[in-house]
């Protein structure tokens, strides 16, 4: 099973650094939204600084969506998912180590790279350390509740949109509870980022459950 | 001369005994530019010290332009000559331009740091320099997204121009924009007059810049031909593979 | 191990595909499934992986002790499962991993197929028939007793084809079974041929 799970990690990680992968797509995508948001709203530092968290996490829900419209489709339509499919390790296991590998190649460098990003949005050196572990800690439920939307929509043509559709609403709670453990002005933030963990380990188990369920019967 | 070089042969054997005499240029004048720029040189009456970064900042911001000119004429000998070297030349401009630009945004935003009390602000032209840089990883993404250099050269050929065509409707859009929010930037990065003590400085890490600039891009397009030449032997593998069973 | 299977139907998209179906393979023997296209034949085959539900029937797996039948079955199919981006050794490799119980490693399993030396190779640079025949090597990196092959042949020359051959019987000679969906011929001695849609 640990066998299973690391051979899967390794190869969709040496996938996203080949030709033709999603590496570092999800964090360029990120740095964009991050500097669009100031061309709408003007260069009020002020008014930046005080919405910092949340620029950093709508745009860390929007980069998490890049990419996730392959992550089972890919595998579907080339046949590796039936290879899959007949490994003795349970399918969840195979759903689990694909998010894990996602999240490795997307989520976590947003996390790592949301300090420097947030300085553009003039956040505090406190801020910037509370939004950057909240990112940390809650990026991985938005790749479950992802992946449900990804298992759901690998076997449909143009599933991309679809995924976006069915997903957004999943994460609304670990936005929200991501930008409050972000702000260290707000006195519940501490509760917040215990809430955001719990949401992350919840969200893991019912994704890979949930995603396991929709691809175990084959989508041929 | 353009047409002799313009052979990829040619082109390894020239680059080879160019590229150590440029390294080594950039060397020493890189060496003697950091001797003036923070030993030989005033600091600046209103800035300080700080003002030492600018000997970095400048060279850079000027070779994040260069290198995006380089690339759009190698996109113009793509498309219109259909040159193989034109597209190595683009290719490897483009990380490049992209790390100069980086490189121009945080010593921009380290300047920033003791003159404006913040690492960022959002002035017109720091955040023009910031929207280059984004163009500069669209290219990026776009090699990467294609496996065929053929094909990908031509995408990214199209999507230089169309950049090019683009940065100064976005410099217009971007200053329009920040004066219209005049509050933030009141501060304007340098000034006309420049006293000739920090110009000897300037003169020289700009030289170095570009020596060490171009020294790069000769060792990447060599990298870039090397490259090809191993995907076109493995292709080749492939085929005697296929001879050898049949 | 054998296999039987009693009465199967099974619908795609709530249309019939085919009714009433009974065979039973037993150790050593192989099956070609022939009929026209549409018959059903990919559909019998994922319905035995697992990957279709049955509408009814049963599909009985006897002398496999605790696994469940998707652990003893190789499928090599129309989607040949190879990651055009990695190379031949590293998608057997991954397959080995997934599948379990490595048998041979993934440099015999390659020369086996008639591809020696082309491990390194990206399968992006491969031919049809080099990706058919890295994509059969599969069946020889994991130990698996039965083989469930839709369309074995295509894209492979003679040559392949007489490779092909050679290790099929050799999986039969050890007790292994076979379950190909075919329109040519499959060069097996005593294959039974099973007709859907007739």
């Amino acid at each position: 099973m640990m066998r299973t799970f690391l051979a899967l990690v390794r190869r969709d990680l040496a996938l996203a650094t080949r030709v033709g992968g999603a590496g570092g797509l999800s964090l360029v995508f990120f740095l964009m939204v991050v500097t669009l948001i100031p061309f709408g709203l003007g260069p009020d530092l002020n008014l930046l600084s005080r919405i910092g968290p949340a620029i950093l996490w709508i745009a860390g829900v929007l980069a998490t969506l890049i990419g996730l419209d392959r992550l089972f489709q890919a595998d579907e339509e080339d046949g590796s998912l039936d290879l899959m499919r007949l490994s003795p390790a349970p399918f969840e296991v195979v759903v689990l180590a694909k998010a894990t590998a996602h999240w490795l190649a997307t989520g976590l460098p947003l996390a790592v790279f949301a300090p420097l990003f947030g300085l553009l949005v003039a956040l505090e050196p406190a801020a910037l350390a509370r939004t950057a572990l909240s990112l940390l800690i809650g990026t991985p439920a938005l790749t479950f509740a992802g992946a449900i939307g990804a298992a759901l929509a690998a076997s449909i043509r143009r599933g991309g949109l679809v995924i976006a559709i069915l997903v957004v609403p999943l994460m609304v709670p670990t936005l929200i509870f991501g930008v409050a453990a972000g702000d260290p002005t707000n006195p519940a933030s501490a509760q917040a980022l215990t809430i955001l963990a719990a949401l992350t380990l919840a969200t893991g188990a019912i994704g890979c459950i949930g995603a396991a369920a929709a691809l175990r019967g084959g989508g041929e | 001369m353009l047409t002799r070089l313009a052979n990829p042969a040619t082109f390894m054997r020239v680059s080879g005994y160019a590229l150590p005499v440029l390294a080594v240029a950039a060397a020493l004048l890189g060496a003697y530019g950091l001797y003036l720029a923070f030993l030989a040189s005033p600091a600046d009456y209103q800035q300080g010290e700080t003002v030492r970064i600018m000997y970095i900042h400048v060279p850079a911001a000027w070779l994040s332009l260069l290198f995006y000119s380089i690339m759009a004429v190698s996109a113009l000998g793509t498309l219109v000559w259909r040159h193989p070297l034109a597209d190595v030349s683009q290719r490897a401009a483009a990380p490049i331009g992209a790390a100069f630009t980086l490189v121009c945004l945080v010593t921009g935003s380290l300047w920033g740091k003791p003159m404006w009390g913040t690492y960022w602000v959002w002035d017109a032209r720091l955040t023009s320099v910031l929207v280059l840089f984004l163009m500069y990883c669209g290219i990026l993404t776009l090699w990467r997204a294609l496996d065929d250099p053929g094909r990908a050269a031509r995408a990214v050929a199209i999507l230089t121009l169309v950049g090019a065509v683009n940065i100064p409707i976005v410099k217009f859009s971007v200053e329009w924009w920040s004066t219209l929010h005049q509050g933030a930037s009141v501060f304007r990065v340098g000034g006309p007059l420049v006293d000739p003590a920090m110009l000897r400085p300037l003169f020289a890490m700009a030289l170095a810049f570009t020596c060490f600039g171009t020294a790069l891009h000769l060792a990447g397009m060599r990298t870039e031909i090397l490259r090809r030449r191993v995907r076109r032997l493995t292709l080749l593998q492939a085929e005697r593979l296929e001879r050898a069973a049949a | 191990m054998q296999l039987a299977v009693d009465n199967l139907a099974c619908r795609r998209a709530g249309r019939r595909v085919f009714d009433g179906l009974s065979f039973t393979l037993r150790p050593g023997e192989a099956l070609a499934v022939t009929g026209r296209n549409g018959a059903g034949k990919s559909t019998l085959i994922a319905a035995i992986a697992g990957f279709v539900p049955r509408h009814a029937g049963e599909i009985r797996a006897t002398g496999i002790g605790e696994r469940s039948l998707s652990e003893c079955l190789h499928l090599v199919g129309h989607r040949d499962g190879l990651k055009a981006s990695l190379t031949a050794e590293e998608n057997l490799a991954f397959a080995a991993s997934i599948l379990g119980g490595p048998r041979l490693g993934t440099d015999e399993a390659l020369a086996r197929v008639g591809l020696p030396g082309a491990a390194h190779l990206p399968v992006a640079f491969l031919s049809a028939g080099q990706r058919r025949r890295v994509a059969l090597a599969r069946l020889l990196v994991a130990q698996r007793p039965l083989w469930l092959l839709d369309e074995p042949l295509t894209a492979l020359d003679a040559a392949g084809q007489g490779l092909l051959a050679g290790i099929m019987a050799e999986h039969l000679g050890g007790g292994g079974l076979i379950l190909a969906a075919t329109h040519a011929p499959l060069p097996i001695e005593g294959a039974r041929e099973f007709r859907l849609g007739a």
